[in-house]
């Protein structure tokens, strides 16, 4: 009989929980348990950045990591981005780049950029590449991604030494 | 890079408008297959063969039926009655090719790693995989049939009733191919390989059935590019009415032509789900993926370029084999035959020769990929017109503008190199103007002086390739527009994307012919239930096919609108005209109706009043898009590593309706055919073992790989051969890379004396051949 064990954990700012085995991942206790579905799962070796979420601010495979492992963690995925029904620059930037054709890499996509641009607000279009190089996209050749990312940044910055500006 | 801004006034058609279905993609809501979740529902797991070639002795299912939480366990015995072999879909080739069909579970032999044996159906996936690891299968090993050379000997046949590994053997041609070797002023033979290599969406294989046992009828989720045809094939092997079977569309993580032809699990499934009565999920995994789902591009050629005294191409002769693996897949057929097509390409060769020979091995089935028979034929191609260019002194950008097909020459009569199509001809285009855009935007004439020049330990080379890639497979498509009220407009197409863009494109070429507004139309496509029929998303196909259906449909909505408005005016419709969205008296500027208050209508009134319009459009007319593509490259002497420093490409795709999704298909399009002339292969050892079953070996393009791709669109050249004049845009940027990078380090390596032969160039390839060189 396989024991079940309730897991709690704050994803996207709201306290969840669910039985889930010691062997689900967080990939699918966040797809099937929580019913986030999100989160894609490309390989499930770690390999394809399809998974990626962030747990206490950091980019994580959630389909390497254990549900258990993120008991009372803060989880943020993709669908804690967009504010309401308003897109964040990030994801608007995409849409405006076309940065995205089947859709399938996406969130990935968007959870490594947000811990990029946290990370290193002004990165060259290297240190952009470097960054997104662990997320795999079949569709769009990454163009797109990288510019819209750039953009981003670059934006906000200009947001920034306006607000200083004022 | 910010596209152009959008001008609300004009037309749609051909505006950058962002997509709509980028919404529910980027924050998460797409509604994928493996998204779905059913009362009920049951998980499958496919126990796969772990040797390339061997009998089945036994397959003991008992200790996995013991299983917590095992509903079923199904091998060979529970399908034998009603299971058949997959057939050929299309694309017949000659000789005994469809027998080399596959049966949905292996019965008495399997023949490739990944073969499906038995099928687990559990309560969770986890329970299913821990009971298929306890399925015991006996295995007698036998000898694996893995190159090309082990194939034709046929010593160890694959499929023994068969006689031969041979599956087919045809050759096609036009003009005098004898008389153009022996009149020659220069003749070159050479063979060259492309390596196994596919489109590996992100998103794996996944279906999901459920039977509904009191309305005997079956639903099925995450079919994709051909869903009639594969609910007629369901359909068929369940006896059931193919109207039984209702295909419903889902999220599709890229497809790439490798998704959605007919494999093993679209049987299996239904079938499990049927009898027991329960929706029942099957999601790939990776490592699944890459051993069972098709493969493709595996081929050798030999091949002979004749010239003559005015440097002109004058033969162009052949022979090609393609490792097809261990079964003819649906739709195996087409990347030989393409082949045997695209190989002389857009130049003007009059004396054409090629021999077709498909083989079986102990691998994965191959089938058609993105552009099939494009990719190898135009490495082929290039090549021999590299190495002759080089021979005759002649720069090679210089030998391919006198050789390639100018407007004056079309419709260029290409003869009739396919087996199951007639005689054809390129349509329109200037086949120069896209190589001339691409060496401009590259500055060829600046950069040519570091034509294989040593500079900082690297070799630098400069490659290009050229081609034409027929797109819009016939022989029709159906569409239905149905109001619903004032601004809701439903617009159904048969045609089944994954990623194309379709919900945005489609209702762009809707919104201009009737002249309403985009924001009014909602576009659903990949379900079967409101379509008489449908033939899918391949061969570049939707925008000629359901873009001209919708344009027929539009005008039967337009008559259908003149109709209610004489009626209701007591007028003639002769008296009527639509134009700029509204319906008016003829000459007069006060309109009568517009569609929105025509809709008003529709359950109002006593008389029924309907707005449904079907369309369909029909044609076996093939469109032609060309390009062009111009690399600089630079290969490390020590390592064998390649940086593309600059890789621009170019196609004319005759009329564009979205360019922000044009130049996605380029790029992307352009950058996955760019991986598999350095990285993606599909390598086995020699006895058949799948060396490459993840990521870390499988390797496909990262953001770091490529990072500096322009694609230069142009639309010069509408297609004469459509109202609309596309030519269909998802193919063309795929199929030169490996044509122009192979030239673009052969450039670079030529003063060594290396002949570049092979596809993908890996480091260690490449490092062989300096090595050989004395390097």
């Amino acid at each position: 009989m396989t024991q079940l064990i309730e897991v709690s954990m704050v994803v996207n700012g709201e306290r969840r929980s669910a039985l889930a085995e010691p062997r689900h991942s967080l990939a699918h206790f966040l797809r099937d348990k929580l019913r986030l579905t999100g989160t894609h799962l490309g390989c499930e070796h770690g390999s394809c950045g399809a998974c990626t979420v962030l747990v206490e601010g950091r980019s994580v495979r959630a389909c390497l990591m254990f549900a258990v492992q993120a008991q009372d963690a803060n989880i943020t995925t993709i669908e804690g981005i967009a504010q309401g029904d308003e897109l964040s620059d990030l994801q608007r930037a995409f849409q405006r780049n076309h940065a995205l054709q089947c859709g399938f890499c996406t969130p990935g996509q968007i959870m490594a950029a947000t811990e990029l641009l946290a990370d290193n607000p002004d990165p060259s279009p290297d240190q952009v590449r470097h960054a997104m190089s662990g997320n795999i996209c079949r569709c769009t050749g990454y163009v797109p991604i990288i510019d819209a990312i750039l953009e981003v940044a670059a934006g906000r910055r200009e947001s920034a030494a306006q607000q200083v500006a004022e | 890079m910010n596209h152009d801004p959008v001008d609300p006034n004009a037309s749609p058609l051909g505006q950058p408008i962002e997509r709509r279905e980028d919404v529910r993609f980027l924050t998460g809501k797409g509604l994928y297959t493996d998204d779905i979740q059913l009362d009920g529902m049951v998980h499958a797991v496919v126990l796969r063969s772990p040797m390339a070639h061997a009998r089945i002795l036994s397959v003991d299912t008992d200790e996995a039926r013991r299983m917590p939480g095992v509903v079923d366990v199904i091998a060979f015995a529970d399908i034998a009655d009603t299971a058949q072999p997959i057939p050929v879909r299309l694309a017949q080739l000659p000789g005994r090719f469809k027998e080399y069909s596959q049966m949905p579970l292996a019965g008495d032999k399997v023949r490739y790693v990944g073969e499906p044996i038995a099928v687990v159906v559990a309560s969770s996936a986890y329970e299913a995989e821990d009971a298929a690891e306890l399925i015991a299968v006996e295995f007698e090993e036998l000898p694996a049939v893995v190159t090309f050379a082990d194939a034709r000997r046929d010593e160890t046949l694959l499929h023994e009733d068969l006689g031969s590994n041979i599956s087919t053997n045809y050759t096609v041609g036009r003009g005098d191919i004898d008389a153009a070797f022996r009149d020659a002023a220069y003749t070159r033979k050479e063979r060259f390989r492309t390596g196994r290599h596919s489109g590996v969406p992100l998103e794996t294989r996944s279906l999901i059935a459920d039977w509904n046992p009191d309305t005997e009828r079956m639903r099925i989720w995450g079919v994709n590019k051909v869903p009639f045809a594969v609910r007629d094939m369901v359909a068929r092997m369940l006896r059931m009415e193919p109207e039984h079977i209702d295909m419903l569309a889902s999220d599709v993580g890229g497809g790439f032509g490798v998704r959605g032809e007919f494999y093993p699990e679209d049987f299996l499934i239904p079938f499990l789900a049927r009898r027991l009565g329960r929706p029942v999920k099957w999601i790939e995994d990776r490592r699944e993926h890459l051993m069972a789902t098709a493969h493709g591009r595996e081929m050798e050629c030999e091949i002979e370029i004749a010239v003559d005294a005015d440097q002109m191409i004058t033969g162009l002769r052949a022979s090609v084999t393609v490792n097809l693996g261990a079964y003819v897949r649906p739709n195996a057929g087409v990347a030989p035959a393409k082949c045997g097509q695209a190989l002389p390409g857009p130049f003007r060769i009059p004396h054409y020769q090629c021999e077709i020979t498909t083989v079986q091995t102990n691998k994965t089935p191959a089938a058609s990929y993105r552009g099939p028979g494009r990719y190898e034929s135009a490495f082929f191609r290039e090549r021999i017109i590299d190495l002759a260019a080089a021979d005759l002194g002649l720069d090679p950008a210089e030998f391919r503008l006198k050789n390639l097909i100018t407007a004056a020459e079309q419709p260029y009569d290409i003869g009739s190199l396919v087996p199951y199509l007639g005689p054809d001809s390129y349509d329109t285009g200037d086949y120069r103007s896209t190589l001339n855009c691409v060496l401009e935007k590259i500055d060829y004439d600046r950069i040519k002086a570091l034509r294989g020049r040593k500079i900082d330990g690297r070799y630098h080379g400069i490659g290009m390739c050229c081609f034409v890639a027929s797109a819009g497979g016939g022989p029709g498509e159906h569409v239905l527009i149905e109001v619903e009220g004032p601004g809701k407009v439903h617009l159904y197409i048969g045609s089944s994307g994954a990623g194309q863009g379709y919900e945005t494109s489609m209702a762009q070429i809707l919104a201009h012919e009737l002249g309403i507004g985009f924001d009014d139309i909602v576009v659903h496509h990949g379900g079967t239930a409101k379509l008489p029929y449908g033939y899918g998303s391949w061969h570049s196909r939707s925008t000629v096919m359901a873009g001209n259906a919708i344009t027929n449909a539009a005008r039967t909505l337009i008559d259908q609108m003149i109709e209610l408005t004489a009626d209701r005016a007591g007028l003639g419709s002769q008296a009527l005209e639509y134009r700029a969205g509204a319906v008016y008296p003829r000459g007069k500027d006060t309109p009568l109706a517009t569609l929105d208050s025509l809709a008003e209508q529709i359950g109002a009134d006593e008389v029924r009043t309907v707005l449904a319009a079907p369309g369909l459009y029909e044609t076996n007319e093939l469109t032609y898009t060309y390009g062009a593509q111009v690399a600089h490259v630079a290969v490390d002497a020590d390592t064998g590593k390649v940086e593309v420093i600059r890789f621009v490409t170019s196609e004319d795709v005759g009329r564009v309706i979205n360019p922000l999704t044009t130049h996605g298909q380029s790029i992307g399009g352009t950058v996955q055919g760019m991986g598999p002339a350095f990285l993606d292969e599909f390598v086995y050892d020699s006895s058949g073992q799948l060396l490459t079953g993840s990521f870390a070996d499988y390797l496909v393009p990262v953001a770091t790989d490529f990072p500096v791709v322009e694609s230069i669109t142009l639309t010069e050249y509408p297609s004469a051969r459509n109202p609309l004049g596309v030519k269909g845009a998802a193919e063309g940027g795929i199929g030169a890379p490996g044509g122009c990078l192979g030239n673009a380090v052969g450039d670079a390596l030529r003063p060594l004396g290396i002949v570049v032969r092979e596809l993908p160039m890996t480091p260690s390839r490449i490092a062989a051949l300096l090595e050989e060189a004395g390097c």
